[in-house]
């Protein structure tokens, strides 16, 4: 499936090789050819929807033009630039106030504030729609108390709270990664800052915020790429992005070529804003200073520290107890009726698919990141881009590109099979394990690589090189050096990759075996049809095996050595 | 981990079933499908859209006998595209209705659904109501409830209406309806409806078997369905449906099977799972739904909607439906 990696890390050092030019060539070339590989897999899909150019499309897209395009984009723009700053005031905020500072109920929100991770954003968008809309209670007890024009109450089905929900779900991602930076920068660069005579907050803005850049810049491009991919959550809200002229072409007009030419050009900018964010970070690195400790918190007092608890109170309730106390009555009513023993089955079958998805993507982005640092060059640079933007695309197109790829090699295999007889034509990939995982790598490499990279942009190229020069061999340095350092990283990574995996519906839909369903599955079943209630039993279900991963990370950074 | 899905014996019998149609509305007839001829049936959901996509990739390779999917403009265009195979079958000839299956053989519709009118008891008189495109008139003003045009449910509709009434006269019905909205187009049905139960509107178009879902869980809920266009037209109706993969590896048994379902004993079923109307004339609805009225309905054959579902839309952006 994945390519293994040629050697350990420092392998790629040229140690006094004499041997064929071309075993040269290829140790010194492995990093680019491993990246070249992996951006290859990405992007055999990628170029199947690219192919969707071959055929002109003039029609669909004068219709788009003429009607519906401008309003689209500018919806699409209004979403991406609200969504940014929810989740970066939510991420970096609710990070900063658990990472560096004490206040009530900080150990509880510490681990409590990743748990929205866990609940799928069309889930969240309908359970905010049930409980605030017109039709909801809320709305209703009002009319009851004031009568029907007796009150405002805003309108939840609006930019406004498309955006909101979109942020709840998200901001996690920033959260995390920052929280994790923040811990990783010790207490050095913070005291030294304030023995200069910095104030809390700003040494906040100008020593620790900078520092942690890289992390938060992949944890919002996570968030921003979601947002760009996001169907789910824009149906439910029937609010109109680009990414519903791309169904709209698809499913209203028929027309999957004209999808696809929309779907690539999602990607187009999605790869140019990479790139320029990228080229404007430049040579900036931003290594950890010294592995000194932890920070010492700053300790809120009186008013300020209530309202830290209060903020972080905030948002874990509208963020996660709200939706999952409203899954849980809902769950309750149908209990009886649909839980039957196939949950069990559901539940380990999407377990299972998520931890062997997540080894399987954390191992591409590993590979990537190394990559990344040793091989140099433009070459590496773009197929870092390259392999990680399937996150980016709408996953039904994203899926149906997977499996012209699968069907195609399929196809070949059947050509070739049939010459040994007429059962030879059975499809191999099309259906299998193999084939999911494989679709998860490339559409979640782009998670699994956030955190990775962000962790190894914080290791100091000197601590290896110390190694080295005391004699230490490749595969020792990586053991010993890298992947303790890379551990949180690597943690975070398949954590965020599980979560996502067993969320993940398009992929799962098309490219499962026969009859391996899992409780995503389960969702869709129920929600196509707009049964939300019923899809609350399969929902909390969820919810509860995203909070394992979640756990395991929790205690991980309980134990963590100070 | 798991079995390797995609490779198969070719000994034991079986029917591979890509369905569009969800598993608990069809998992219990192919259950007893099987009890009753042995014959195991394999299937995998997905929407409409990505399982054409993987029927037309796997080409020649599929595994898949049977394509079953609701909305016949999804079938229309199952056949257009060239999967599915003419069948000759007087089992399904006298079971279905000419106007609910394809005329060349190559889809059955299997369920029918009618797209009507729901208001409030309480705040509207029946004499107020008279057809489809009635609701543009400008009483309704702020009193119109209506689902996303982006169901395909909707699509039909209108493309029924194209074909009824001409492009023109459709595009001012439909503008006459976003014009009288009393609130932006919701996502599902169930939503649209209890809109009008708590009185942000008081009629909307929607499915019949939505409001049996909601009038299971609430028998006093103050709406009533109306059943349109009787002077003219009739109700519009659709279908949900099946055809054979021209690639079936195993066509007889999928040809069983499909006549299996248009027979009585799997009709009762097929349709009172999920309240729609059997298409199979001599078999009786469910008695909640039978409760609802007879109505005289669209005899158009309903590939009409797939004909024009791409138009339907573009008229609908054009009149500013989102």
């Amino acid at each position: 499936m994945e390519p293994i990696p040629a050697g350990p890390p420092g392998a790629v050092l040229p140690a006094g090789d004499h041997h064929g030019s071309l075993r040269r060539f290829l140790r010194r070339n492995v990093w680019a050819l491993t990246s070249l590989a992996l951006a290859f897999v990405v992007a055999l899909p990628l170029l199947v929807i690219f192919s969707g150019w071959l055929h002109a499309q003039n029609e669909v897209w004068q219709h788009l033009a003429s009607t519906v395009l401008r309003d689209l984009v500018v919806n699409t723009l209004v979403l991406m630039a609200g969504v940014a700053a929810g989740v970066l005031v939510l991420g970096v905020g609710l990070a900063w106030l658990t990472s560096l500072c004490e206040f009530p109920g900080r150990r509880f929100f510490d681990w409590a504030l990743m748990l929205p991770l866990a609940i799928p954003a069309y889930v969240l968008a309908f359970v905010a729609i049930a409980l605030l809309d017109f039709t909801g209670p809320v709305q209703t007890a009002l009319r009851e108390a004031f009568g029907a024009g007796g009150f405002w109450f805003p309108d939840i089905r609006s930019t406004g709270g498309v955006i909101t929900v979109m942020a709840l779900v998200l901001y996690p991602y920033v959260y995390m990664l920052s929280r994790s930076a923040f811990l990783a920068q010790g207490r050095s660069p913070l005291d030294a800052a304030r023995s200069l005579g910095l104030g809390p907050w700003r040494a906040f803005f100008r020593v620790a915020l900078p520092m942690a850049r890289p992390a938060i810049i992949a944890g919002l491009s996570l968030a921003l790429m979601e947002t760009l991919a996001d169907f789910g959550t824009v149906a439910v809200f029937n609010y109109d992005t680009f990414t519903t002229a791309i169904y709209k072409a698809w499913f209203g007009l028929f027309n999957l070529q004209a999808a696809s030419q929309l779907a690539s050009l999602l990607l187009l900018v999605v790869a140019l804003a990479l790139t320029g964010e990228r080229l404007m970070r430049g040579r900036a690195r931003f290594h950890e200073l010294s592995g000194a400790g932890r920070p010492v918190r700053f300790r809120l007092k009186g008013g300020r520290a209530w309202l830290a608890s209060a903020a972080a109170g905030l948002v874990f309730t509208v963020a996660f107890v709200a939706p999952v106390s409203q899954l849980l009555l809902w769950a309750w009513d149908i209990v009886r009726d649909d839980l039957d023993p196939r949950y069990w089955q559901l539940l380990w079958n999407t377990l299972s698919l998520g931890a062997s998805a997540a080894v399987v993507t954390v191992c591409g982005a590993l590979l990537l990141v190394f990559a990344k640092r040793f091989g140099k060059g433009p070459v590496n640079a773009g197929a870092v881009t390259v392999a990680t933007l399937g996150y980016a695309l709408p996953g039904s197109v994203l899926a149906v590109g997977i499996m012209l790829v699968f069907t195609g090699m399929d196809n070949f295999l059947a050509s070739v099979g049939r010459i040994f007889g007429p059962d030879g034509g059975a499809p191999v990939l099309t259906g299998t394990i193999a084939a999911l995982l494989l679709a998860y790598l490339v559409r979640f490499l782009a998670v699994a690589f956030g955190p990775t990279d962000s962790a190894m942009e914080q290791i100091r190229p000197s601590l290896p090189e110390a190694a080295r020069s005391l004699g230490a061999r490749p595969a020792q340095i990586f053991r010993e050096v890298y992947l303790p350092l890379l551990r949180p990283g690597i943690l975070t990574a398949m954590l965020l990759v599980m979560v996502d995996v067993m969320k993940e519906m398009p992929a799962t839909l098309l490219l499962r075996p026969f009859g391996w369903d899992t409780l995503a599955v389960r969702i869709y079943e129920m929600t196509s049809e707009g049964e939300w209630e019923r899809a609350a039993l399969p929902a909390i279900t969820l919810v509860a095996a995203g909070l394992l991963p979640v756990m395991v990370l929790v205690w991980r950074s309980a134990r963590r050595p100070s | 981990m798991a079995p390797s899905g995609g490779a198969m014996a070719a000994a034991a019998e079986e029917v591979v079933v890509y369905s569009a149609r969800k598993e608990h509305l069809i998992k219990p007839l192919f259950d007893a499908f099987t009890a009753e001829t042995g014959i195991n049936v394999r299937y995998v959901t997905d929407k409409a859209g990505p399982l054409l996509a993987r029927l037309q990739a796997e080409g020649a390779n599929t595994p898949a006998d049977m394509l079953m999917t609701v909305d016949a403009g999804n079938l229309w265009q199952a056949a257009e595209q060239g999967v599915l195979a003419a069948v000759e079958s007087e089992t399904l000839k006298a079971n279905v209705p000419a106007h609910l299956r394809d005329p060349e053989g190559r889809w059955f519709g299997l369920s029918v659904r009618a797209r009507t009118i729901v208001y409030s008891t309480e705040r509207v008189d029946t004499e107020e109501l008279s057809t489809y495109e009635g609701l543009a008139d400008p009483k309704w003003q702020g009193r119109l409830c209506l689902r996303t045009s982006k169901k395909v449910y909707n699509q039909s509709l209108v493309a029924m209406m194209m074909e009824r009434l001409g492009a023109e006269r459709t595009q001012e019905v439909v503008e006459g309806w976003v014009a009288n909205l009393a609130t932006q187009p919701f996502s599902n049905d169930t939503k649209t409806m209890e809109a009008v139960a708590a009185g942000q509107c008081d009629v909307a178009i929607v499915n019949t078997y939505y409001f049996g879902r909601l009038q299971k869980k609430d028998p006093d809920i103050e709406l009533a369905l109306f059943w349109p266009n009787q002077d003219d037209s009739g109700v519009h109706v659709n279908v949900s449906g099946a055809g054979i993969t021209r690639h079936a590896p195993h066509p007889e048994a999928a040809l069983r099977l499909l006549e299996w379902l248009s027979t009585p004993a799997a009709q009762d079923r097929f349709a009172g799972l999920n309240m729609e109307y059997p298409v199979n004339p001599a078999v009786e609805p469910d008695p909640l739904v039978a409760a609802w009225g007879d109505f005289k309905a669209d005899n158009i054959n309903v590939s009409k909607a797939g004909e024009l579902q791409a138009e339907a839309v573009m008229l609908m952006d054009r009149a500013g439906y989102r």
